[in-house]
């Protein structure tokens, strides 16, 4: 639709034209309404083409005072880009319609396509092409946004236990490509018969370290989706980061070097030495401002609104810092990323987190997808292509060649540094991976006008990522998945992994230590040391440090939280579809229910939903289009720290009990844990009293001890449901055995769920419920006296509250608390 | 290669390369670290471990060390613990770590696996049992939290309770109402860290002490 606006104000046939393509993009109804708008505009250039300037008071005595103008060359820079941009965003969702399609197809392969449709139309009907892509454009707007998602979302970990490999393959890999590239090429113009010789050495140098940039966006979606080991995905995407900057460098330098007729020696070592400097001073910049993007942050917690902003301003100050001094405004704008990432996410709200996740992510993919579909478009409608069979095929081919030869020279000199070594299959895929993309193009496009080849570089560069898009870009799933690369589990995410994923570390550091070994646990400890009492000081408002086991368990816990909350109060009873349980358990517990009576169904929903479920939780990689999404837990998290925080202050107050109740009740209502618990509870006493202990007599087999693991789990307030689990482990899949025991619990929990269904009425009934215990219907007068000194009996989230300990507090909350000093 | 380790003989050092797998050079550093812990003498004593000041602020310092006196960890079947280790011992526990080779089958990788996996339950079940129970579970992770201070030993309990919890519903499937989930056996350790790709972690390169890998 953009388009159409365009071309319609000056040329009607574009408007047809338009139409037609638009019909293409915009699949399903979604843009229907948007499109109307510029439609209207379309027609009304022809109606008044070129109104008057923007005047206060237009002459009147020329004319009436306009009852309508329009000022359409004032808009149209910005208009025209906007237009763009939604252009390629619809494209986008067409093709996210169709999830088949991505898999297949790589989405750049697919941007690239539809550029070339709209080129080939704008073509037909002589347009001109979009003038957005000039140099300045390109390096000022559209790469920082692309390399501060790749910068802010690099898998941390990963990384620097692999710093060494991705740097040697980004900054001497480059290197051989563009050295190698370039002087082979030099050869191949030497023969007459090409009709070459008028390029130099520096001029086929400058093209052959455009051509080196990989932009492995496609390969990285296809390793991701397969989950090829982790050591391999963040070599390719480090290197893929890395090797632009070394790219723009190496380019720029050869711009400069192409202009000289004669270089001199001296100068190659000027370019070395400059290269360093280059490197150095984008690492110092970014350093630098990343610790003031850090150091800054902590002192917004007063104003939350702009708090996202800092991340984006002083990493564009980096990057533009960095570009005025001419030193690798990249490397500025990675390390500033990577650097205040950890510090900001710990000082920002969680939401100011998620803002600028979003951001980074939104920003990047807008630039990206606008350069493949330029890529497209300025293919066709570029006029002055220059195809000679030989230089282009020559490219190609020495691209490909250079490449392999060079990862596998490269592996093989650092396999020796390296404990887990690339084996030739991995090679492959490092090499195959290898596509070019969006900088290559970018760079190619914005050669400086004295380059006398420029349109043959062009039209090479394009080959190349067109090339390699499309055939590398599809044919890697299928050949990666047939050779079968070494895969890794990719979400392995349980508290078991994270615990021992440390001990092994603190296990191999130690034994370093031992053994008196440096290596990179050695420099971790080291760091994570320095990090502890000296930034973490400077740079957080709250430095105390947690361990990530805790934060994942946490997040577990929230995880959990999370579904609860999300199941629709109040219809416990309804559908068990609704219900959020993964799979397999339904499937296990489905075939096994021998009892389809309602109650049995309800119990186990019940049952289920309190479950610990224990599931794959964050991504190990980022995907380049995608967010992690943890954005749901942290939500959750602030909701939480906000009602628990509530809680306190009004147990602590003892406010009298009306102004209470609206405070708990809220509370509550958060949790449809209360009521189970107190559904259970109902149970449990029902059970004690029969047999005597309390727990033993529950089910004649199930020993408490059995219940140990789960009672743990109260850390949560949830917990009181949480704490249940060993119990629902056990019960949803109980067959013939725990047949009885379901039968007698059954009415009873429905009791609790249907308590469920009286919203309205404050959780406090509920729980009153469990003391009175037996009968709900007494719940209810019992619940109002009860009222003003429910908040303390929550038990608190001990995990996090450290302040209300007072195991005083739980008594009517875990009855867990006395079977666990009894199981063990 | 020569140079270094042809004070100790090398006939004695081919037994052990043997044993070990480790390449002469790679032994010869370990000796020569060996002597430097205990001072010239013919065996280590935990005390000779207890000096190490790096080792100081490890939290689990004292489930490694004890990983070397663990006569399991000897590969001879042994049980029972010791109260000094010879070279050998002292080797052979270290190969361990040893990385895996380039090209190796699937068996071979899966018993390298194994292996390595063995030496963390190993250290886990102190009281070799064969179980990883719940208390030495806890233990575990309080050491691992001992060194935030900002944490309560609750916090510690409850993460491993849950763990534990989460073990018995990977390993077990699902159990009965009347079973009891004593700890985790080693075959449920395998199957718990199933994926975790541990023959390409637990790695050390043991060669000249001062080499500073940063390439993984």
């Amino acid at each position: 639709m953009g388009t159409s606006v365009l071309f319609g104000v000056r040329t009607e046939r574009g408007v047809f034209c338009m139409f037609l393509l638009l019909l293409l993009f915009c699949v399903g109804g979604k843009c229907e309404h948007q499109e109307s708008k510029p439609t209207s505009q379309t027609n009304l250039p022809t109606v008044k083409p070129f109104p008057n300037e923007p005047q206060a008071f237009p002459s009147e005595e020329r004319a009436n005072l306009p009852v309508f103008t329009m000022d359409y060359p004032r808009i149209q820079l910005p208009f025209e880009f906007t237009l763009w941009v939604l252009l390629a965003s619809f494209a986008k969702i067409g093709f996210h319609i169709y999830h088949k399609i991505t898999i297949w197809i790589p989405e750049s392969c697919l941007l690239i396509t539809i550029g070339l449709i709209v080129g080939a139309i704008m073509h037909a009907v002589k347009e001109e092409p979009p003038a957005v892509l000039s140099s300045n454009v390109f390096f000022l707007y559209m790469l920082p946004p692309i390399v501060l998602d790749s910068g802010y979302f690099i898998p941390t970990r990963p990384f620097f236990e692999n710093i060494g490999t991705v740097l040697w393959y980004a900054v001497v890999g480059t290197l051989w490509n563009s050295i190698g590239i370039g002087l082979s090429l030099f050869a191949i113009c030497q023969f007459e018969v090409f009709g070459l010789q008028d390029i130099n050495l520096q001029e086929n140098l400058l093209f052959a370290s455009i051509i080196s940039a990989v932009d492995p966006v496609a390969a990285l979606n296809v390793f991701e989706d397969i989950g090829v080991n982790e050591q391999m995905y963040i070599v390719i995407f480090g290197e893929g980061l890395f090797n632009d900057a070394v790219t723009v460098v190496l380019s720029s330098m050869f711009t400069f070097l192409a202009d000289m007729p004669i270089v001199e020696s001296a100068d190659v070592f000027r370019g070395v030495a400059r290269f360093f400097v280059v490197a150095a001073g984008g690492v110092l910049f970014g350093l630098l401002f990343g610790f003031m993007a850090a150091f800054t942050t902590r002192f917004t917690h007063n104003v939350r609104q702009i708090e996202p902003l800092f991340v984006f301003m002083y990493s564009y100050l980096a990057y533009l810092v960095a570009e005025c001094f001419s030193i690798s405004s990249i490397l500025a704008i990675v390390t500033c990323a990577i650097t205040m990432k950890y510090y900001v996410e710990e000082n920002v709200s969680q939401r100011s987190c998620t803002t600028i996740r979003h951001v980074v992510k939104m920003l990047a993919t807008v630039s990206e997808t606008l350069i493949f579909f330029f890529l497209g478009v300025v293919t066709i409608t570029i006029t002055e292509h220059e195809w000679n069979w030989a230089y282009i095929m020559f490219t190609l081919l020495l691209a490909f060649i250079w490449r392999g030869i060079g990862i596998l020279v490269l592996t093989q000199i650092i396999n020796p540094f390296r404990t887990i070594q690339f084996n030739y299959k991995d090679q492959f895929g490092l090499a195959y991976g290898g596509l070019r993309g969006a900088i290559c193009f970018a760079l190619a496009f914005t050669l400086p006008d004295t380059i006398n080849r420029k349109n043959l570089f062009v039209t090479a560069s394009v080959a190349v990522i067109i090339f390699t898009v499309f055939i590398q870009g599809i044919s890697i799933r299928p050949i990666v998945e047939y050779i079968n690369i070494r895969r890794t589990n990719k979400d392995l995410h349980t508290i078991n992994v994270e615990v021992h994923t440390r001990v092994m570390e603190h296990v191999v550091c130690g034994i370093e230590d031992l053994c008196g070994q440096w290596s990179h646990y050695y420099w971790k400890d080291k760091f994570k040391k320095f990090n502890d009492r000296i930034l973490r000081r400077i740079l957080l408002r709250d430095n105390r440090a947690e361990s990530s086991i805790v934060s994942l368990y946490k997040k577990l816990e929230l995880q959990n939280a999370i579904e609860l909350l999300d199941t629709p109060m109040g219809d416990l009873s309804a559908a068990p579809s609704m219900v959020s349980l993964p799979d397999e358990r339904k499937e296990t517990s489905r075939p096994k229910k021998k009892f389809l009576t309602a109650d049995v169904r309800k119990m186990h929903d019940i049952l289920s939903k309190n479950m610990y479920k224990i599931r794959q939780k964050t991504m190990a990689y980022t995907n380049k289009y995608n967010l992690p999404d943890d954005s749901r837990t942290r939500e959750i998290l602030i909701r939480r720290h906000a009602s628990i925080r509530r809680s306190v202050r009004a147990s602590s107050f003892r406010e009298p009990s009306e102004q209470n109740i609206p405070k708990s009740q809220k509370y509550y209502s958060l949790q449809p844990g209360g009521d189970l618990e107190t559904a259970f509870a109902l149970r449990r006493r029902s059970h004690g009293g029969g047999s005597g202990p309390q727990f033993s007599g529950a089910s004649p087999h199930s020993s408490s001890r059995s219940l140990v693991p789960m009672k743990r789990l109260n850390t949560i307030k949830e917990s009181g449901s949480a704490g249940e689990q060993p119990a629902t482990s056990a019960h949803p899949r109980s067959t013939s055995p725990g047949v009885d025991v379901l039968d007698e619990r059954g009415p009873r929990s429905l009791g609790g769920s249907s308590l469920r269904g009286w919203r309205p009425v404050p959780a406090s009934r509920r729980r009153s419920s469990d003391r009175v215990n037996e009968d709900p219907t007494d719940s209810e007068c019992t619940g109002e006296r009860d009222e003003p000194v429910r908040p303390p009996q929550l038990p608190p989230p001990r995990g996090w509250l450290p302040e209300n300990q007072d195991p005083g507090d739980n008594e009517a909350g875990n009855p867990l608390l006395r079977h666990s000093s009894k199981g063990s | 290669m020569g140079a270094l380790q042809s004070s100790p003989g090398q006939h004695e050092y081919s037994d052990l390369a043997e044993k070990t797998g480790f390449s002469f050079r790679q032994i010869g550093v370990l000796h020569t670290r060996f002597k430097q812990l205990s001072h010239n003498e013919e065996t280590l004593r935990r005390d000779h471990f207890n000096e190490i000041p790096d080792l100081a602020c490890n939290p689990i310092r004292a489930q490694i060390v004890e990983a070397f006196f663990d006569r399991r960890n000897f590969r001879e079947n042994g049980e029972g613990t010791v109260q000094e280790i010879g070279f050998e011992e002292f080797l052979v526990v270290m190969s361990h770590f040893r990385p895996p080779s380039l090209h190796m089958t699937q068996e071979q990788r899966e018993s390298v696996r194994r292996e390595k996996l063995r030496f963390l339950f190993n250290m886990h079940d102190t009281d070799n049992d064969g179980t990883i129970t719940l208390e030495e579970y806890r233990h575990l992770v309080e050491e691992l939290l001992s060194l935030s201070e900002t944490l309560e030993k609750n916090t510690a309990k409850s993460i491993a309770d849950a763990a534990m919890l989460e073990v018995a519903s990977i390993s077990m499937g699902h159990m009965e109402p009347d079973e009891f989930y004593e700890g985790i056996t080693f075959e449920h350790f395998l199957k718990l860290l199933n994926g975790f790709e541990i023959e390409s972690r637990m790695n050390i390169r043991f060669l000249r002490m001062d080499t500073t890998t940063l390439c993984k």
